[in-house]
This record gives structure tokens, C-alpha cells and sequence, in this order.
């Protein structure tokens, strides 16, 4: 027993080693770089504020800028749920912020402020980190600051890359991709939407919204790396997740699809933007076969974002009916792919 | 918009229950194998020599830190929390909300092994601040105090308690960690506990480590940790903890040591950002002090305690940090124009209305049922003491605890003021110059003067005229000569309480320490109430000479100031020679002495 132990020990030992050494280097070396990236990524960050302030849901949240012209990339969520963000920079200028897109399969939507020359992360620059390296996480956690005072800044490693769908049923996230475990308590009321740098203040990654265990209740504190989003984000940015029925001048089929033909029977819609959610599915129609079924939200119709009901209307209006149609639903905390066939 | 919902909830961090984590006790297991295997094999050799002074020098810095870390054990388990001793003589800081739970007196342990008496001395409840004294020795280990405000985002930390009151080996617990924000505001709750121009830091923050020090990387004290940003993940660490900046409690040390319970500072006057940015003046109160030194509605500020102002934040990041009474240099935009003044900070609160907030009325016999909870109080803060008969201390901490109303501990009041009068009155022999006093001298350029201090009646002959004050009559109507605010009922005050000494010149109490517009260095302050005139003396702590004092003939009016200066000898009494005379931000004259006469006459040193 013993000599197991002292066995283990001596395989521990080289490892405790390197811990130290790598710990007294941190000390060192970047007593400085962390001062000085706490404070020169601040002029990066933005304060979001929107919907919210009921109990238990913040009205605010972070975000960062990822161009001069004023984008601003952060997490999907309820606080952009309002047609009045505001967006406060870093020297406390106040702009309205407008969604340009946002991709809820990656929980994560493109804001832009009118304004130029602002001082940014850039996304093609992003850095990837291995579990060990030294974080920073900026973001305004509970909202403690406001107007120019600069966000906080909580240090760490990354404790483990992994993707939230490893431990099947404990994350009830629709992103289920890599991420950035971390061992700062970096994801704090108000702090999604935050960035992750290095020690030095280069982007890694975004961060999550709350996350808790749905096993044993602890909270996860992560990042999503931005090599993630990057594709998804110029997307946006390029406006190719944009609806076409925005565009006057795109063509129009002779004969589109319907919702009808396909067997699909949507909620009344009775606001400025009705969530697009399935009220009923038709008896053998292609839907049923397809796997539609009551109360499935629609988010995306052939890759472009359907945020009401009247835009669903109207893409489906642009869809020939001998071409198929991909559909990405929302059932419950599940994304799903849907293909339905041209007819 | 849902900024107005920003406000976020924090919580208090003494704790009353002892938490044993199974979790602990596996990591301290794991950790002292750990340390084992390093001493055994690091070699000096393996490691650069560079990581190794870094380590070795964070090592110190905690080691020095940790021998003037407190652990507060309240009496009779009623909770506890942390402190950093300051001084050799056994002061301490702590909260507040630590201190309040446990009572007059506490036991305090430091990592010598050692469990200690200690007393409260002062509190500061809106701060969150207690001052204690540790009894039983003349060299405790202590902290230095660095400088707060070069603290920066970014900046190593590190922070030393007893969180959960795992301390019961009497060794502290060491988290380490950086500064994730500087001059956070968090809104007091009601009145009390308001964090102004706080330190936020990611080094763990649990209860327990309420009280305790944060310290830099040099292991010098930066502030002291009291609250963190806790919702819904219990009160445990969430990488958000607060610690009062050690500069808010610099300005408030010497009042700590006045034994009393203190109040923050009102400006008089309300500030808004107006839509160009601007912090402008949204509602100004016509009797405070700043509304006498002309600033009005509409004025925009530009700084406040020698700090530029941009946001309504930092205007109460500003002003939090100072003590009532304090004056403050302020500057404001009026029409264009900027004006450049001093201002006297009123109280947060009526000092009868602070007292019913911090202190139960004592009524015996009290009927343990009415002693219902104020709604300010922090979420965890213990009622009070259930037994509210006088208690009896034990031998060790009797001698240091006196209870007077209004007071935390007059024992420390007394102290101080016995500490500034006997070297005040041992440098002047004042007490022994019976009778009238008749000084003579000139006024500035103007002309020669005389003014013959009496009994019952002051008599002057300036070069602007002659007047007198007539002792007997009311003497806050007397505020001769003209344009002075009463120089000769200040010049008699002067006198008086130097004859009768503070014991009979009415109730006199040593108010703590500040500059004044003359004196960067802080001053210490005895105020004395004589007939119905409030007198504020101020003495140079070093020399221990009178410097200034200030004549208040009725509330909200500008006092009578006198500055002295030029100490000499005359006859063995070390008394000034110059005197200047303020009233309202004027000088009203220079009164240069040329010679005192007593009773038993004595020629001027000149």
C-alpha cells in the first residue's frame, strides 16, 4: 500500500515541478502584462443594456467591439429582446445599438452602433489557448460598472477544452460545441457576452451565458472560442443570414411554397413580431412525415434568420416549390435540422 | 431600458456559522503533501533564479502580511470575522458589521498562537469600519498602509482571514488573486454600509473574511475586504469581493481613535448628468456650507477633494470617502466662470438619528420582543446582544471600556483629549496665567491694536475703531468687531479654555483629525461647547501647538477663524504672534503681537 503510494508520488512529483516553476514564472514575468491587458482591452469593451429587471433576469449584459464602424459581437438573449439597446463605450459615450444578426444555434448575435475609428479586437487575430494557459475574462459582472468606469477583470487558467455535450443532459444549452472550461467564476450575472483574452489581452473567446449543471446544480464558467463564431459572425456581418424578403428586388416564384402546402399551421399572429412558433401540423402531410410537431419554434429557413412570423410568411414566398427547404427548429432547449423536399 | 434595474444586491460577509468542508480539509490534505515534495526535491538548480526571488519574495510578502492578520472570535460564539492590526499598540481595523454582533469587547487571535483581549475603540456603520485595540502588548505586529489610490486593474492581490472561521488553529487562510476593478461605488443598504471608492478583486472573498486585509503584492495593506457581489449561488465566493480603500480609511483614522460613532459627509447639494455630460447641481440645500460658498442650481462641478468629476459615480466615489465636518476643496462652473473654494461637509445623518440606527436605546428593564430589526441592516447582521443589562468585562478589558452615550467607547476620547491638552498646556503654561490678558501688536499694515481680554468683558482698540464684547450678554449675537464673525468672543474662547481648562469650560470631546486650508497635515480637533457657542480648537499633532479656531456663534452661519502662528517664548508660555482672522473665505486681518500682558507683567519676545 505504501509503496503504491510512494510510486504515485514519484510519478506526481515532475508534475508538482513543472507546476511550480510555471507558477513562479506567472509571478514574474506577468505581474505587468496583466495590468497593463486589464487596461488596454478596455477601450475594446461595450456595457449592453435592453430588456429585462424582473427577478432573476439582469437588463444587462457585455459585449466587445469587433470593428471600427461600431460591431459589437456578444450572446443571444433575452436583453436583446427590445427595440431599445443601449450601448455604453468604454469612455462612456452612450449609442443605440441595432442587432445586425444573431445566430442562435451559437447563441450569439452581431450588434452595430453608428460610429467609426473605434478601437477593436479584431476576429482574424483571435488566439488559441491550451488548457493551462493564463486568462484574463473582461466583462461587466453584475453590472458594477457604469458609464467610463472600466469592467472587471478576472484572472485564471483554462482548466479544460471540451465540448458542452460531453456530459449528455447536464448542459441545457442549444450550443453544444467546444468550449474554454475556465477556474475563474468568470460567468456571473451580467457577464455574457464578455471577452476571454490571453495574458496578454489577445481574443479568445466569447463569454457564455449562465450555465448550470442540470445534474448536480454547480454553474459553469466558460468561454466559446471565437474560431467557433468567426464564419458565423462574417455571415452576419456580410449579410448573408439576412432574410430576402427585405430585399425589394429579389425575384419571386410563380409558385412558392406554402406553409399550407407543406402542413404547417402556424400561432395567430397578433404582434409587430409573433414568435414563429408551430401551432398545429396537418395529418400526413410532408411535415408530419418530416418530424414537425406542435409548439416547435422556427429560427432558420435555408440558413436565414426568421425572427417573426411575417418573415416566415414571407421567405416561404420566395422558395420555388420544386426546391427543398432546410429548417432549423427549436424544440425545448434542442436545435434540430429539418429538410423538407421540393414537390 | 433596464439601466434603472442595474442595481445589483451584495452581502455582508462575518459569519456566524462554522462551515466544514469536507472539500477543505482534501485540498489542505493534498496541498501539505504537495509542500513536502517541494522542499524535498526543488533544487536550486532546476529552477531559474529569477522565478525563484519572485517566489521567495511572494513568500515574505505573505508571511509579513499574515503576522498582523486579526481573527474576531465574538464572545460567547456569536460569530466573528477578521482585522489587520495597524499599530504596535494593538490598534486594529475591522468591520463594522463584524464588530457590531460581538459587543464591547472580543477575543482576537493572531498566527503567533496567541488568543488576545481586544475593545472596540470607534465605528464608522456607513463605511463599515470599526476600529479596535488589541490589549497585552507594546509590539504587535502591523501592517503598512499604502497608498489606495495607486492600486491598478490588473494589479496582483492578496487577501488574509478567516473565512468560515476556519481560523480556530489560529492560522489564517491566504487567497491570492488581482484587482478586477478600482473606484467601485455599491450602493449603501438604507443609509449604512455604502462602499464608495472601493477595491473589487477576484482573490476569494467568503464570510467570514469580513474585516480582514487585502493586501498588494508587497504585502502592504490596500484595503479592507467587507462584501461581495453574491445572487443566486449562495454566499460563497463568486469571484466578486469589495474591500474599502485604505485612503477613505486614512481620512477617517483619527476619528476611528475618538471612541465615537462616526457619519459620512452630504455636500448639501445633489448632482445630475445633464444631456451634454456635464455633472451639474440638480438641488442645493440654502443652509449648507457649499450654498454660503456660492455654488447654485445649475453650477457644474468640476472637482471635489482635488479629484476631477465626469460621472454622478464619481462625485460619490468623491465624497464618500470623506468624514463628517471635513473641508473639502471644490471647484464649480458658474456662468462661465470658475470658482475655487473650500467647503464644510455636513452630516449623512442627525447625530441622534445615527445613534438610534447603531445603537439600541438602553430602557431596563428592556422587553426582549421590541427589539425589532432595523430594515437597513445588512441581510446577516445579528440583532443586538440579547442581554442588555450592563455587562460585566473581564479584568483584562474593564479598565478600557467606558460607556457613554453617543460614544462606542469614551474611554478613547478621554485619551485623546488628555493626550492633545496635556501637550498643549504643557508647551503654553497657560493654565497658570490667571486673569486679564492684554496683547498688543498691530493689525496687518493698518495700525497698532490692543485688546485687553477680561473676565466678563473683552475691550479692543484697533485701528478700524474701537469695540468690545460684553461676556455676560448673549454671545452669539456678538460678532464685533464688524466683518470679523466675532474675533473677540474667539480671542476670549481662546483664553477661556485655557484658564478653566476643557474639564470646566463646558462639554468638550476630541471630535478626531483633519487638514484644514492651511494645514495639509492632519490636525487634531477638540470641539467645546461653551454657553451656547461651539468652538473647534485644532492642534498640530507633531508640535502640539493650538494652530487654528474656529468661533460657530449659531448654526448655519460662517464661523469666526483665528490661525495661529509664530510661536515664541514668552517667560516660559510658548504663546503665538501672529493671528490671522477669516470669516467666510475673507481675511479680515493680521494681528501681529508684539507683547502679552499678565496680571504679573511679562514683555513680548520680540
Amino acid at each position: 500500500m505504501s509503496r503504491l503510494f510512494v510510486k504515485r508520488l514519484s510519478i506526481l512529483r515532475p508534475l508538482l515541478i513543472a507546476t511550480l516553476v510555471l507558477s513562479g514564472l506567472a509571478s514574474s514575468s506577468q505581474a505587468n502584462d496583466l495590468a497593463l491587458a486589464s487596461n488596454t482591452v478596455q477601450s475594446k469593451m461595450v456595457k449592453i443594456y435592453g430588456a429585462g429587471g424582473l427577478k432573476g433576469l439582469e437588463a444587462y449584459q457585455s459585449g466587445f467591439l469587433i470593428s471600427g464602424d461600431g460591431h459589437i459581437l456578444t450572446v443571444w438573449s433575452y436583453v436583446l429582446d427590445t427595440d431599445y439597446i443601449t450601448i455604453v463605450l468604454d469612455d462612456g459615450r452612450k449609442f443605440e445599438g441595432k442587432i445586425v444578426g444573431a445566430d442562435p444555434r451559437l447563441e450569439m448575435a452581431v450588434l452595430k452602433i453608428d460610429s467609426q475609428e473605434l478601437d477593436h479586437f479584431s476576429l482574424s487575430k483571435s488566439v488559441v489557448l491550451q488548457p493551462g494557459a493564463r486568462i484574463l475574462t473582461i466583462s461587466n459582472l453584475f453590472g458594477v460598472a457604469t458609464g467610463n468606469e472600466p469592467c472587471s477583470v478576472l484572472h485564471g487558467i483554462v482548466a479544460a477544452t471540451t465540448t458542452l455535450n460531453a456530459r449528455r443532459g447536464a448542459f441545457k444549452s442549444p450550443y453544444q460545441g467546444p468550449v474554454y472550461v475556465l477556474d475563474a467564476i468568470s460567468n456571473n450575472p451580467g457577464a455574457a457576452g464578455g471577452a476571454l483574452t490571453d495574458s496578454h489581452g489577445n481574443l479568445a473567446g466569447l463569454l457564455g451565458k449562465e450555465l448550470r449543471n442540470a445534474q448536480n446544480g454547480t454553474w459553469l464558467n466558460y468561454a466559446l472560442p471565437i474560431a467557433q463564431l468567426t464564419t458565423a459572425v462574417e455571415d452576419i456581418i456580410a449579410g448573408r443570414t439576412r432574410p430576402r424578403s427585405f430585399d425589394e428586388t429579389v425575384k419571386r416564384p410563380e409558385n412558392p411554397h406554402t406553409l399550407k402546402s407543406l402542413g404547417i399551421r402556424m400561432v395567430p399572429d397578433v404582434l409587430t413580431k409573433t414568435p414563429p412558433f408551430v401551432d398545429s401540423i396537418t395529418r400526413k402531410s410532408v411535415a408530419e412525415q418530416k418530424g414537425f410537431q406542435p409548439d416547435d419554434l422556427i429560427l432558420y429557413l435555408n440558413n436565414r434568420r426568421i425572427d417573426s412570423l411575417n418573415t416566415l410568411i414571407n421567405e416561404i414566398a420566395l422558395i420555388d416549390k420544386i426546391d427543398h427547404i432546410t429548417v432549423v427548429i427549436q424544440r425545448d432547449n434542442n436545435l434540430i435540422n429539418i429538410t423538407l423536399p421540393g414537390q | 431600458m433596464g439601466m434603472r434595474n442595474r442595481q445589483t444586491t451584495t452581502y455582508f460577509l462575518e459569519t456566524d456559522v462554522i462551515f466544514t468542508l469536507r472539500t477543505t480539509q482534501t485540498l489542505s490534505s493534498t496541498l501539505a503533501i504537495a509542500l513536502l515534495l517541494c522542499t524535498s526535491s526543488v533544487q536550486a538548480t532546476d529552477v531559474p533564479s529569477a522565478v525563484l526571488s519572485a517566489q521567495a519574495k511572494r513568500i515574505a510578502a505573505i508571511r509579513k502580511a499574515s503576522a498582523s492578520t486579526v481573527m474576531v472570535f465574538a464572545a460567547g460564539g456569536k460569530g466573528g470575522g477578521s482585522g489587520v492590526l495597524i499599530s504596535p499598540e494593538g490598534y486594529a481595523l475591522s468591520n463594522f458589521h463584524v464588530v457590531k454582533p460581538a459587543g464591547a469587547a472580543m477575543k482576537c487571535a493572531l498566527n503567533d498562537g496567541q488568543l488576545y483581549d481586544a475593545v472596540v475603540v470607534g465605528v464608522d456603520p456607513v463605511g463599515d469600519v470599526a476600529l479596535i485595540k488589541m490589549i497585552g502588548r507594546d509590539d504587535f505586529p502591523f501592517a503598512k498602509m499604502a497608498d489606495s489610490d495607486k492600486v491598478r486593474l490588473g494589479d496582483w492581490c492578496f487577501a488574509v482571514g478567516n473565512p468560515f472561521l476556519l481560523a480556530t488553529d489560529f492560522q489564517p487562510t491566504v487567497t491570492y488573486g488581482i484587482v478586477s476593478g478600482v473606484h467601485r461605488y455599491q450602493y449603501p443598504a438604507g443609509t449604512l454600509l455604502e462602499y464608495a471608492d472601493c477595491i473589487q478583486t477576484d482573490a476569494s472573498i467568503n464570510p467570514g473574511n469580513s474585516g480582514g486585509p487585502l493586501f498588494n503584492a508587497n504585502g502592504d495593506l490596500i484595503g479592507i475586504n467587507g462584501r461581495g457581489s453574491f445572487e443566486k449561488r449562495g454566499r460563497v465566493n463568486v469571484g466578486v469581493g469589495y474591500a474599502i480603500s485604505i485612503n477613505q480609511i486614512k481620512h477617517f483614522l483619527g476619528y476611528l481613535h475618538s471612541g465615537r460613532f462616526l457619519d459620512h459627509a452630504t455636500l448639501g447639494a445633489n448632482m445630475v448628468t445633464d444631456e451634454n455630460g456635464a455633472v451639474v447641481v440638480s438641488n442645493i440645500i440654502e443652509s449648507s456650507d457649499a450654498y454660503r460658498r456660492g455654488l447654485r442650481y445649475g453650477d457644474q462641478l468640476l472637482s471635489f477633494g482635488g479629484r476631477p468629476i465626469n460621472t454622478v459615480n464619481g462625485f460619490k466615489n468623491a465624497l464618500g470617502i470623506y468624514p463628517r465636518g471635513w473641508r473639502v476643496p471644490i471647484s464649480f462652473l458658474q456662468d462661465g466662470k470658475q470658482i475655487d473654494t473650500f467647503v464644510r461637509l455636513a452630516g449623512v445623518h442627525s447625530p441622534e438619528e445615527l445613534l438610534a440606527k447603531v445603537q439600541p436605546k438602553r430602557k431596563p428593564p428592556a422587553p426582549p420582543q421590541e427589539q425589532e430589526k432595523p430594515k437597513d441592516d445588512p441581510p446577516e447582521a445579528k440583532p443586538p446582544v440579547k442581554n442588555n443589562k450592563k455587562k460585566a468585562f473581564s479584568p483584562e478589558v474593564a479598565p478600557f471600556i467606558e460607556a457613554r452615550h453617543g460614544y462606542s467607547n469614551y474611554y478613547f476620547n478621554r485619551l485623546n483629549q488628555n493626550r492633545i491638552w496635556d501637550k498643549y498646556i504643557g508647551l503654553t503654561q497657560a493654565d497658570k496665567l490667571l486673569g486679564n490678558w492684554v496683547i498688543a501688536g498691530e493689525i496687518g499694515n493698518l495700525g497698532a491694536a490692543t485688546i485687553n481680554l477680561q473676565a466678563n468683558r473683552v475691550d479692543a482698540k484697533l485701528p478700524q475703531g474701537t469695540t468690545f464684547a460684553d461676556l455676560d450678554g448673549e454671545l452669539n449675537a456678538q460678532d464685533a468687531p464688524r466683518g470679523s464673525g466675532g474675533m473677540l468672543v474667539a480671542l476670549h474662547m481662546w483664553k477661556h479654555i485655557m484658564q478653566v481648562s476643557p474639564a470646566r469650560f463646558g462639554e468638550v470631546y476630541y471630535l478626531g483629525s483633519m487638514p484644514t486650508p492651511k494645514h495639509s497635515q492632519k490636525q487634531d480637533v477638540l470641539i467645546g461647547t461653551h454657553s451656547v457657542i461651539e468652538c473647534r480648537y485644532y492642534f498640530d499633532p507633531k508640535s502640539g501647538h493650538l494652530t487654528s479656531l474656529e468661533m460657530y456663534p449659531d448654526l448655519g452661519v460662517d464661523p469666526c477663524e483665528l490661525y495661529f502662528s509664530d510661536y515664541k517664548e514668552v517667560n516660559g508660555h510658548l504663546l503665538p504672534h501672529h493671528i490671522e482672522v477669516i470669516h467666510g473665505e475673507v481675511t479680515y486681518g493680521e494681528l501681529i503681537i508684539s507683547s502679552y500682558q499678565f496680571p504679573t507683567v511679562v514683555k513680548g519676545a520680540n
